[in-house]
């Protein structure tokens, strides 16, 4: 078991065609992903064979679904064009859309979740985010399916690389589920979101937590994990260091003022129990700790 | 990117926003002239500084003629505001306000949409009137698939408790500020103070205006805001070359890739300088997935030519990225930056982990670069480079 991504999941790619669209629907294939199609306006009825799997080009999300029976979508293309082909998968009812692509204006993001949340029936995951793994089940995005194998922790993160140093340093384990949500100022799938879902996975026993500065998600996920996760937690927060008023990298990581601080983001995990390593590593042998003492 | 208030008022009055913009100077000969072209009376001479405070700190005067204009120029200009330079005035013709509200149209990242705050209580700052008085302050809630029409704004200008006989005034206004957060792609849109004036209009006295950069490839325009003057001469260098750079404060020169590695790189290399007299790191570089070797080259080129760093702390790992591929970048980044005349005279920690790490390690090895030394834990990797550092 897993969350949002099974074995059973079928993917399709809006971007396929394109260079990292190709790239990563190589690997995610390689990593036994079950990709039944990609979508192009200008290439459908064609194939397109990725070491020798052939996989059809759609011209639209719809006729994707309509003939694939498709429940994913991971979404490759630029940003100027990412709200529309977003806008395209949530009017074809896709449950599931993983968008990729960094440097989607915040106010698209706006616009495509709001439009997410009106259908009542598409769950987003990023923008701006590696994607989301269930480690030799499935594989949404460009999170290395080498890194970890299948296990019983469940990681979500706003940072891509971290989430891979974090998959790497608890291989020993491996992941019921990675979820990379992406670290833009609005994020289709929050922390509270997947800790909801670890917490109800009868197959994930421990769940770490990866924040970083800006706004206060991490926060929110702290009082959330107070009332409602019992499993144990523990976290990472970055950007102890960094400056007032700097984007660091992340569109939402931005200290304003006094708020959005990784003090305030660790004081809140810490206040309710949840263990904070200070580096990855650390925060890496809390849970080793934790995993150890569970299988004991 | 955060706009000036001239600049802030000049994209209000594109959208029809009742506003100001007046005269922008720069040395005090231009205040009298800005002055004697308003008319020769009062005016008000105000710091263009992207911080608020401004009033305190002596950064806006009250004029009464063009003398006293220039006067109060020469006063101004060069005024260090919270560490901001004035180099920038913008002149305007002395306002007679009847009342100060507060306004503005922000990104709501808890509830996923847009927040409208707004408050009979204005000319101060929003965080205060919201602690002292909170009842005073208005939070409302913005769909952005429905926006902002003439019946939102009422119902906002009424939530918000400006008085009834300037509802009617007030709303367009609103609706034309939510058209500037929009369509100028804002992330906030901040009118503080909005002003009733004695004759009775509604004006934006003052007006702060945060860019989305996301936005800019539908907005050519955004280029002439920048305010070049006031960038770090590295970060301005940085991002000429097209890097991720944040200078800090530091002696750790910084590269990795990825945002979040990389915030969590600075944080490791402070905690582990605590131990070696509180070194810490000197900028944030995130040189991305690719980590080519002309990329980090620029990247190491931008690092050295610091005269604050004594160290470099090189930390990648090799998630798509091919560790024996970024190896390979760097030895070539030496050549290149031999080639250019600026051999890496500082000392370099590098760590590689993940995909292809022992190959990228055995590559470095081979190369016997000078100056050069591998460790292969993120935090050991941080202690040795705050160690250099330290020396």
């Amino acid at each position: 078991m897993s969350i949002f991504l099974t074995k059973d999941s079928k993917v399709i790619v809006q971007g396929m065609t394109g260079s990292e669209g190709t790239k990563h629907t190589t690997r995610m294939l390689a990593s036994g992903t079950n990709i039944v199609g990609g979508v192009n306006p200008r290439k459908a009825g064609t194939t397109v064979d990725f070491d020798g799997t052939a996989v059809a080009v759609f011209g639209t999300v719809a006729d994707a679904v309509k003939e694939t029976g498709a429940n994913v979508s991971v979404i490759f293309v630029p940003p100027k064009f990412t709200k529309d082909a977003v806008l395209e998968a949530v009017a074809a009812e896709v449950p599931l859309v993983v968008v990729i692509t960094e440097g989607v204006p915040v106010h698209d993001t706006a616009a495509f979740f709001a439009a997410a949340q009106a259908s009542g029936t598409t769950r987003i995951i990023g923008p701006n985010c590696p994607g989301i793994i269930t480690p030799g089940e499935s594989n949404a995005g460009i999170i290395p399916a080498s890194i970890a194998g299948a296990g019983r922790i469940g990681l979500v993160s706003k940072s891509g690389t971290l989430t891979y140093q974090m998959m790497y340093e608890l291989s020993d384990f491996g992941f019921s589920t990675a979820i990379g949500i992406g670290g833009d100022p609005i994020v289709g799938t929050t922390h509270i979101d997947a800790l909801q879902a670890f917490q109800d996975d009868p197959d994930t026993d421990a769940i770490v937590m990866i924040g970083e500065i800006g706004g206060d998600a991490e926060e929110r996920a702290a009082a959330f994990i107070k009332d409602n996760v019992t499993k144990p937690v523990v976290g990472y927060v970055a950007g102890f260091t960094a400056p007032e008023g700097k984007t660091m990298g992340h569109a939402g990581a931005i200290v304003s003022g006094s708020s959005g601080t990784a003090a305030a983001k660790q004081e809140a995990l810490e206040a309710v129990g949840v263990k904070v390593g200070k580096t990855p590593t650390e925060t890496a042998n809390l849970m080793r700790a934790i995993m150890q003492d569970l299988n004991k | 990117m955060d706009l000036m208030e001239y600049q802030a008022k000049t994209v209000f009055a594109k959208h029809g926003v009742g506003t100001t913009v007046g005269e922008v100077v720069t040395t005090p000969e231009e205040a009298r002239a800005a002055a004697e072209k308003l008319g020769g009376g009062t005016v008000v001479v105000k710091a263009q500084v992207l911080t608020g405070g401004r009033g305190k700190a002596g950064g806006v005067k009250l004029a009464a003629n063009p003398d006293e204009a220039e006067e109060r120029a020469r006063e101004i200009l060069g005024l260090d505001i919270k560490g901001h330079i004035v180099k920038i005035l913008n002149i305007v013709p002395a306002a007679a306000i009847a009342e100060e509200y507060y306004f503005s149209f922000l990104i709501d990242r808890a509830n996923r949409n847009y927040l409208c705050i707004a408050s009979a209580a204005g000319g101060m700052e929003i965080e205060e009137v919201a602690h002292t008085n909170p009842d005073a302050v208005a939070k409302i809630s913005i769909d952005p698939a429905t926006g902002v029409d003439l019946a939102k704004a009422t119902q906002i200008a009424t939530e918000a408790g400006y008085p009834a006989d300037i509802i009617d005034a007030v709303a367009p206004e609103i609706v034309k500020l939510y058209e500037v957060f929009l369509a100028e792609d804002a992330t906030l849109v901040e009118v503080n103070p909005l002003v009733k004036l004695k004759d009775g209009r509604v004006e934006a006295l003052d007006g702060k205006v945060s860019l989305d950069e996301n936005a800019e490839f539908r907005h050519p325009e955004y280029a002439a805001f920048a305010d070049v003057s006031a960038a770090d001469p590295l970060e301005a260098a940085a991002k000429a070359k097209g890097l991720n750079y944040v200078k800090l404060d530091g002696s750790v020169g910084i590269i990795g890739n990825g945002a979040g590695l990389v915030m969590s790189t600075l944080d490791v290399v402070a905690y582990a300088g605590e131990e070696f007299g509180g070194v810490k790191p000197a900028n944030f570089l995130d040189i991305g997935g690719g980590a080519s070797a002309e990329v980090m080259a620029n990247g190491l080129e931008i690092i050295i030519s610091d005269a604050q760093v004594k160290s470099v702390f090189v930390n990648v790992f090799g998630g798509i990225t091919a560790c024996d591929a970024v190896a390979n970048g760097i030895v070539q980044a030496f050549e290149l930056l031999a080639a250019r005349g600026e051999a890496v005279s500082k000392p370099l920690v590098v760590r590689l982990d993940g995909n292809n790490a022992e190959e990228g390690r055995r590559i470095l090895d081979e190369a016997g670069l000078a100056g050069l030394e591998r460790v292969d834990t993120m935090d050991g990797a941080a202690k040795r480079a705050a160690e250099l550092a330290a020396k």
